[in-house]
């Protein structure tokens, strides 16, 4: 048992080597630090929630979609395990409302299928371009996991263990709640930029695209604030970046259960071995 | 130790095999019946360990290769292809990338239990150079891989990796153009790095078995750092150590499991998630954690080397950088005969232990300041343990193998059991 415990305080110290990794994410500070923000899907346990995804896909259709990508969302990922939750026949015809470009059919255009991928809001780069500011809005598909917040030391050690992915989400919300209406003295801001505090170098592109009451939300219960709609939106982007989080954590959870008490047998059978033999 | 084989052919068909190709043979000799120290503690478990890893990368990377496209444009979507849409890809990916890591922790622990009990000394100086050739291809390996998705940390990785070699003088160009397949990192590049990543883990393998076969000739070295005499101090590999190193395996896949199923991105950049873009350069490039320790060595040279007071510079900074960083795994090499202490172990050995875990400190303080930008004081610091990192093995190994009195030796392995033995029996 001695010899047990010496290794676990040289595993320790090896950890450290590992712990040391983290520092990279950390990277330069840029603008304010940012909130994190209590998610249904964040730790262990943690699972979308269907209405949230729901309110949130709202808002991208009704919203973001007119600049933002998605190319890499399906119809059908729409209705998957996991996801939104909404029925086949809403999807079906939730795709046949959009009209998407077919190469292989005649004219060329045809309403959408739920295999089709969500229609882009331009032709092309150029176009996008130009209608915004001289940025492309980012493409929103694997967006929520392209950010992340700055965890300080020694946080970013215990985020091993509580195994915090919602670095994304967190910058989202923050940033969709940090415009400021007028910048701060001494800080020029050029026409068509807004000053955004958690933004690197504080100047956005990107108008504010929430203010309170501009989605309509289906019944009384959720609040339309901008608060509530960054916090949807950002959830839904989380989902659409990991699409499968939930069957993943599933999974994991039966992986665990079995590697522990395997190695519990294990330890048991090579403790009886050992037995007579000293060592 | 490779002595008599006691293989058995237990029917006319492993008679009838064993007349004409003993591979049971070989097999029942090398992995169980094989004469292994008693005394093994659980740092030697790693072997076997980094064998599982070796043997997750290539079966999910092959299966993983199967649904990547290594092209420019598509490479990105196709890793997303493979977490998204096809049958349990998102896990394989996931422990692909996770087990990249996994292996370089596993490597790192393995490789300083080598050092803290002189695996490296006669007779397996051959065994120890063979490790550092697995720890070198593996570096090359885990390199190319990490442009295969093709984000923004792979494109200027590659970027800045390749870069090195535009430092070694003359040819430097050519080697750069060689290696990128154009004048700046593309398609090219990515097709190649592919090829290559397929090609360097079966070049890891042959090495591995090479590796064993060195380890099969003298044996294992063990914690007492002293030489197998008699029957008594070993027993067969299966199965006590196929048992002690299939516990130890099982506990490291739990953590590995963690990270691939609860935090598969945690060990990853953030910025590798937006697709490679040559326009775009991020704020701050930075290799995979297991790359820091040599990233600080690389950028603690900071200064020209030529004749002082003159402009006279025959080593630049950028070259003295990749100098070091090279230089501080080809050492190793050199290791066997820098350390001229006839003891193995470090336990016995009181001055060697010091220096041995500062270097263990002063390695992980190094990829600590590989993280971080090379400015200020971080420089002052990756400078300091830059230089205790040589010193150790260029100064203060061969200094203390003249200086040092080393406690005494136990007669024999099962001597030095029943004595360890003995005393638990008495504080118990």
């Amino acid at each position: 048992m001695k010899r047990m415990t010496s290794f676990v305080r040289s595993a320790l110290v090896a950890g450290l080597v590992l712990a040391s990794g983290p520092a990279l994410a950390a990277g330069e500070s840029h603008g304010a630090p940012a909130e994190r923000q209590d998610w249904t899907f964040g730790g262990l346990f943690g699972t979308y929630d269907e209405n949230q995804l729901q309110r949130g896909f709202q808002i991208f259709r009704e919203v973001c979609s007119s600049c933002h990508s998605a190319n890499l969302l399906a119809f059908r990922n729409l209705e998957e395990d996991g996801g939104p939750g909404f029925t086949e026949g809403q999807v079906k015809a939730l795709a046949a409302e959009y009209t998407v470009q077919d190469d292989t059919i005649e004219d060329g255009e045809r309403p959408g299928i739920p295999a089709d991928r969500w229609p882009n809001p331009f032709p092309d780069e150029f176009i996008a371009k130009a209608a915004n500011n001289g940025v492309v809005p980012p493409d929103f598909s694997v967006l929520a996991k392209a950010r992340s917040i700055e965890s300080p030391f020694p946080i970013w050690i215990v985020n091993y263990f509580t195994a915090y992915q919602e670095g994304g989400p967190d910058y989202i919300y923050n940033l969709l709640t940090g415009y400021h209406e007028e910048a701060p003295e001494g800080v020029d801001i050029a026409p068509g930029q807004y000053y955004n505090e958690h933004f690197p170098g504080n100047k956005l592109s990107m108008a504010p695209p929430l203010a309170d009451g501009i989605v309509d939300y289906e019944g009384d219960e959720v609040p339309e604030t901008t608060e509530q709609y960054a916090k949807d939106v950002a959830a839904f982007m989380m989902w659409v970046a990991d699409p499968h989080l939930v069957h993943r954590k599933e999974t994991g959870f039966k992986v665990m259960l079995f590697l522990v008490l395997f190695a519990g047998l294990l330890y048991l059978a090579k403790r009886k071995l050992w037995t007579d033999v000293a060592h | 130790m490779a002595g008599q084989s006691t293989y058995k052919p237990s029917n006319g068909f492993t008679k009838w095999l064993d007349d004409r190709l003993p591979i049971m043979r070989l097999g029942y000799d090398s992995f169980v019946d094989f004469p292994t120290p008693r005394n093994l503690n659980y740092w030697w478990t790693f072997g076997g360990i980094l064998t599982v890893c070796l043997g997750i990368q290539i079966v999910t990377g092959i299966i993983l290769a199967m649904h990547y496209t290594p092209e420019a444009t598509m490479a990105f979507n196709s890793v997303e292809h493979i977490r998204r849409d096809v049958n349990w890809g998102r896990i394989i990916q996931g422990t692909h990338a996770v087990g990249a890591s996994m292996f370089f922790i596993a490597v790192y622990i393995h490789m300083f239990r080598g050092m803290y009990y002189g695996s490296y000394k006669a007779p397996r100086e051959i065994l120890w150079m063979l490790g550092v050739v697995i720890f070198l291809l593996m570096m090359a390996t885990a390199f190319f891989g990490y442009v295969l998705p093709w984000g923004q940390m792979s494109f200027w990785g590659a970027t800045v990796i390749t870069n090195f070699f535009s430092a070694v003088p003359v040819v430097g160009d050519a080697i750069l153009q060689l290696l990128r397949g154009g004048f700046a990192v593309d398609n090219p590049t990515l097709n190649r790095f592919f090829s290559l990543h397929y090609l360097l883990p079966f070049m890891i393998a042959g090495v591995v078995g090479l590796h064993i076969w060195a380890l099969h000739v003298p044996g294992n070295n063990n914690p007492a750092g002293i030489p197998v005499k008699s029957k008594q101090d070993t027993v067969p590999f299966h199965p006590y150590y196929t048992l002690k190193d299939g516990f130890a395996i099982v506990v490291f896949l739990i953590p590995f499991a963690w990270f691939v199923f609860f935090a598969p991105d945690i060990l990853g950049h953030a910025d590798n998630y937006i697709p490679a873009n040559s326009q775009v350069t991020p704020t701050h490039i930075v290799p995979e954690w297991y790359f820091l320790p040599f990233y600080a060595i690389l950028r603690a040279i900071t200064f020209n080397i030529g004749i002082p007071f003159t402009d006279i510079t025959f080593i630049d900074s950028k070259l003295g950088g990749v100098i070091a960083m090279f230089g501080a795994i080809v050492v190793l090499f050199f290791l066997p005969w820098l350390d001229r202490s006839p003891v193995r172990s470090g336990g016995f050995r009181p001055m060697f232990k010091w220096f041995f875990w500062l270097q263990v400190i002063s390695f992980i303080a190094l990829g600590y300041l590989g993280s971080k930008p090379a400015e200020g004081t971080y420089v002052v610091f990756a400078q300091i343990f830059t230089a205790y990192y040589f010193a150790y093995f260029l100064i203060i190994l061969p200094v203390l193998s003249r200086i040092e009195t080393p406690k005494a030796l136990p007669a024999s392995i099962s001597e030095s059991v029943l004595k360890v033995e003995a005393k638990s029996a008495t504080t118990a």
